[in-house]
């Protein structure tokens, strides 16, 4: 697993929000997803029906996950497949050195996978003296900066079209690029022929799985670059990666959901490429991998499924989650300081790294609810940032700070005449300390108000001392 | 609703913030409600919705509050008031509170169906479309969150508005995004909020408008605050004292002429 | 030590606080997986054809309607308008058509540095102006993918209404292929300033030759 920096959070904010070229991206990025998704929603009637069918659908698989995993491993053996088994990061990775080093692999290209960043492979293969290509254009950029992703479909989405410039500028002269291209297709161009050498010469393809179908034993998966494709068809190994709560039941439930995903990442109709494989090369195939691998990882995914988090295994990855969130629009991706970013990150990697270390991720929200609303199969995501701040407060990990003033304030609720008495009193020290200004410029317990705005000052007297007042001079 | 019916009861919750910061709310909400032909109370044992110590995750403390709630307003035939984050607490969320407590869940459940943010309640449940109100302003709508997706607030302020006379509606790019506010959001992370607040004035000043509205004071004070900081000349009224025609003394955050 | 296999297995049945499925309950789902449900599917409304070539060319691939007769004139089209030599690698399946014999075609696999390729399809798919390509001796996926150009020939009788029909032909064919390819368009990225560029590593142009029957063509 990679070690997660989201202790450093609250400590990365000041300078996330201080690049600008960062804010660029993101507001092109947000700006442009959100619009794409709304466009295609609208132009399919009855997705609010898709959305809840999209949750009834992935509902029922988990409620029965261990006969559709069976069912599924059965139908890939079928197929000429291997199925294997991973509980955590740990056999995960060394299953899929060990197929690697069976393969002789020296080159490994890999299609995005975020689960491979989950259980950080492309380190582990690279200790092993494997040289990883990423070749999902976004992936590629982001390895050749020695970043991380930042967004789970688009991970090179914080980066401007002049920093992928100077990046190839920089990196490619050893391929013999030397010019310096400044325009997007002229840089697609020469990273498509930079990555093309490598698809022939890997002899090992790793790729994830949109869905695995129990069915018939398919993986699909959903690409717009083909790469993902090349990379499953010229290795002489194919290795998927992915998490057991990829499962659906049939075609037919996948392709529900493949209408919900496009639609909520991009706002296409269909990505360019929807992919089934179903094994290994057969007998009088002209080309395709002749050994097929599945590792299926559980991380902590059983867990979830037996806890009050058992919702968010219904995530289909799409990002519409984050494209629609403030907060992440504010910060980027990588502040959150672990692989999944965003609402759904926020609910993610707490529950992966624990709580000591990601205890800001489900704080740094306004529970505006967006996220939920966009969700494709309608996680309620404010909801579970709540219950991780439950967690967090019944194992005393919120700060005490906001643990005493969070008990002096429920001990005035629960008493109303010395509520009452307290907000009046409130209501004229407030005003007379906004004195003629008629509002505060800085307030003590509120620095990180009034650091920034102004606070109304009240009127001098609560509501309800007005309203006593007022009733007494109705009934005379 | 017919006329022979016995005028529905409602209880006024009149929400913390209203207390403190902004009374003239709580009166403009009564002159509505009254208008449109409820009895209307105001429980003085009323306090706070728990929203502080739920979305602290503090379940125990909200169970307290949210029980002494009930008890106050279950009386009633309606509890209403002037905010959609706090109603949509008691509407949306006290039920999770009493997942494990069958009794009480019942109760809860009656309670929640029975409890409205004040605009929606006016157009919904009693049927107003127009009120008698004045003012004079090109105005921005901000939809605030819990109002907005929790209990389904966006046509019924906006229909209501245009019934005002002099009352024009500007609608500014992404009245839905979130002003940053969040409770206590705002004091825990500081500057993100202020980019999103910044982000929400930039777009309130490019919509052109010179006043701003909104249902929920805690909002309205941030971005007012933030517009005062930065000078900005917009006014923020809450959309009840529009309604109400209470918005002749000074906006949310200006001074007072006396 | 139990086996990983089994211990998931097991921590997915604790986490459902229950034990191994039963048998009433593992005969629905295998109901269930030989009948899939069907779901309600998007509205198609317009003639299937035209909304085929609508939902192709709005993604930027070719549509050419032509018949069995025209079938080297139009693909010689596609060619022209790519500005393209008559050098072709072709999927073994085609090897059968009437190719003008001053034309370069071979047939098999693509090895990276052709131009062209020209395959069937197994279905096409209204709905999403998809072609869809089977993996065989007769249709190598590595033509799919490695050529720069990509001609598709799609006979009337392959288009189905949606993506639901595709599985049901597929299940009529028995084993499955190795690998099933919804194609629908060119490839492309946004991978930079969420910009859509064309001919990411898959091919950069698609080109569908629509070959319609007798009667749609009167
Ligand atoms: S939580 Fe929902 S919106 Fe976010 S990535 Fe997952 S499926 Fe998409």
């Amino acid at each position: 697993m990679p070690t997660a920096a989201s202790h450093l959070f609250k400590q990365r904010v000041p300078a996330a929000l201080a690049d600008r070229d960062l804010k660029a991206a993101m507001d092109k990025a947000q700006d442009g997803f959100i619009g794409k998704r709304e466009q295609a929603v609208s132009q399919y009637p009855g997705f609010e029906a898709l959305r809840e069918l999209g949750r009834e659908i992935k509902d029922h698989t988990l409620a029965h996950l261990d006969f559709y995993l069976d069912r599924y491993e059965r139908q890939v053996q079928r197929n000429g497949g291997h199925v294997h088994w991973a509980r955590n990061s740990n056999e995960a990775r060394t299953i899929i050195l060990d197929l690697c080093k069976r393969a002789n692999a020296r080159n490994v290209t890999k299609g995005k996978s975020m689960v491979s960043e989950e259980i950080g492979l492309n380190g582990a293969l690279e200790e092993s003296g494997i040289a990883v290509h990423e070749t999902d254009l976004g992936e590629y950029i982001i390895q050749l900066a020695g970043e991380t992703p930042s967004h789970i479909i688009a991970p090179a989405l914080h980066k401007t079209k002049a920093q992928v410039s100077d990046l190839f500028h920089a990196k490619h002269q050893r391929y013999g690029f030397h010019q310096r291209l400044t325009e997007a297709p002229a840089l697609v161009n020469e990273a498509r022929q930079v990555l093309r050498r490598r698809y022939l010469d890997a002899e090992v393809g790793i790729t994830g799985a949109n869905f695995l179908i129990a069915e018939n034993g398919s993986n699909m998966i959903v690409t717009n670059e083909g790469n993902g494709d090349l990379t499953r068809t010229m290795a002489k190994v194919h290795i998927v990666t992915a998490g057991i709560e990829k499962l659906v039941p049939t075609l037919e439930d996948a392709t529900v959901l493949l209408r919900l995903l496009t639609r909520s990442a991009t706002g296409q109709e269909f990505s360019a490429y929807t992919t089934l494989s179903n094994g290994p090369r057969r007998e009088e195939d002209p080309d395709g991998p002749d050994e097929y691998h599945v590792v299926l990882v559980d991380n902590v995914r059983t867990e979830m499924l037996g806890n009050e988090f058992r919702s968010m295994l219904r995530c289909i990855r799409c990002g519409a989650c984050m494209n629609h969130c403030p907060v992440y629009g504010a910060v980027g991706g990588h502040v959150y300081g672990w692989v999944y970013p965003g609402p759904m990150g926020s609910v993610l990697t707490p529950l992966n790294v624990g709580l000591e270390e990601a205890g800001d991720l489900p704080n740094a929200c306004t529970l505006n609810g967006r996220c939920q609303s966009v969700c494709p199969v309608n996680i309620p995501l404010p909801d579970l940032l709540r219950r991780l701040r439950r967690r967090q407060h019944e194992t005393g990990l919120d700060s005490r700070y906001s643990r005493a003033a969070l008990r002096l304030w429920t001990a005035l609720a629960a008493r109303p005449a010395l509520y009452r008495r307290a907000m009046q009193w409130g209501a004229v020290a407030m005003k007379r300390l906004a004195g003629r200004r008629g509002r505060l410029r800085r307030f003590p317990l509120a620095g990180g108000w009034t650091r920034s705005r102004d606070m109304p000052a009240p009127a001098g007297s609560t509501f309800q001392t007005l309203y006593t007042l007022y009733k007494e001079g109705r009934r005379r | 609703m017919s006329d022979h019916a016995k005028p529905p009861r409602v209880g006024l919750f009149v929400t913390c913030l209203v207390d403190l910061f902004r009374p003239n709310i709580g009166f403009a909400s009564i002159k509505l409600l009254e208008q449109a032909g409820c009895e209307v109370d105001v429980p003085a044992q009323q306090t706070c919705c728990g929203q502080p110590a739920f979305n602290s995750g503090d379940y125990d403390a909200t169970r307290r509050i949210a029980k002494q709630v009930i008890e106050v307003f279950e009386k009633y035939d309606y509890a209403v008031g002037p905010s959609g984050s706090c109603m949509a607490t008691m509407r949306a969320h006290y039920r999770d509170l009493f997942e494990d407590d069958p009794p009480w869940l019942e109760r809860v459940d009656r309670f929640g169906e029975r409890v409205y943010e004040l605009l929606s309640f006016l157009t919904d449940v009693m049927g107003v479309a127009r009120v008698d109100a004045g003012f004079a302003a090109t105005a921005t709508y901000h939809d605030s969150c819990s109002g907005l997706r929790e209990l389904g607030v966006k046509q019924q302020p906006r229909r209501l508005l245009e019934s005002v006379s002099g009352f024009r509606l500007q609608e500014m790019d992404d009245s839905e995004v979130c002003c940053g506010f969040g409770g206590t959001f705002c004091v825990k992370y500081p500057e993100i909020s202020a980019r999103m607040v910044t982000d929400k004035i930039a777009a309130i000043e490019a919509s052109g408008a010179d006043t701003l509205i909104g249902g929920d004071l805690g909002c309205l004070m941030n971005m007012g605050g933030r517009l005062s900081r930065l000078g900005k000349p917009v006014k923020v009224y809450h959309t009840a004292e529009i309604l109400a025609d209470m918005a002749g003394g000074p906006a949310i955050g200006e001074v007072d002429a006396e | 030590m139990t086996s990983a296999r089994e211990d998931i297995l097991d921590r997915v049945r604790t986490a459902l606080g229950r034990d191994r499925i039963s048998s009433d309950t593992r005969t629905k789902l295998d109901r269930r997986l030989s009948d899939p449900p069907s779901y309600e599917r998007p509205g198609l409304g317009e003639d299937r054809v035209h909304l085929f070539a609508t939902r192709l060319t709005a993604v930027r691939g070719g549509f050419r309607k032509t018949d069995s007769g025209h079938v080297m004139e139009s693909i010689a089209d596609c060619l022209d308008r790519h500005g393209l030599e008559r050098a072709i690698i072709a999927a073994p399946a085609l090897e059968h058509l009437s190719w003008p014999a001053d034309w370069n075609v071979s047939f098999g696999a693509s090895r990276g540095d052709d131009r062209v390729s020209v395959t069937p399809c197994f279905a096409a798919v209204a709905e999403t102006g998809s072609v869809v390509l089977l993996s065989g001796p007769d249709s190598p996926t590595s033509l799919n993918f490695l050529p720069e150009y990509h001609i598709v020939l799609v006979r009337a009788e392959q288009l189905l209404d949606h993506v639901e029909d595709v599985w049901e032909k597929l299940r009529s064919t028995g084993a499955p292929a190795r690998t099933v390819n919804f194609i629908t368009g060119p490839s492309k990225t946004a991978d930079i300033e969420q910009t859509i560029q064309y001919g990411a590593h898959g091919p950069r142009s698609l080109d569908v030759v629509y070959i319609s029957t007798l009667q749609e063509c009167l």
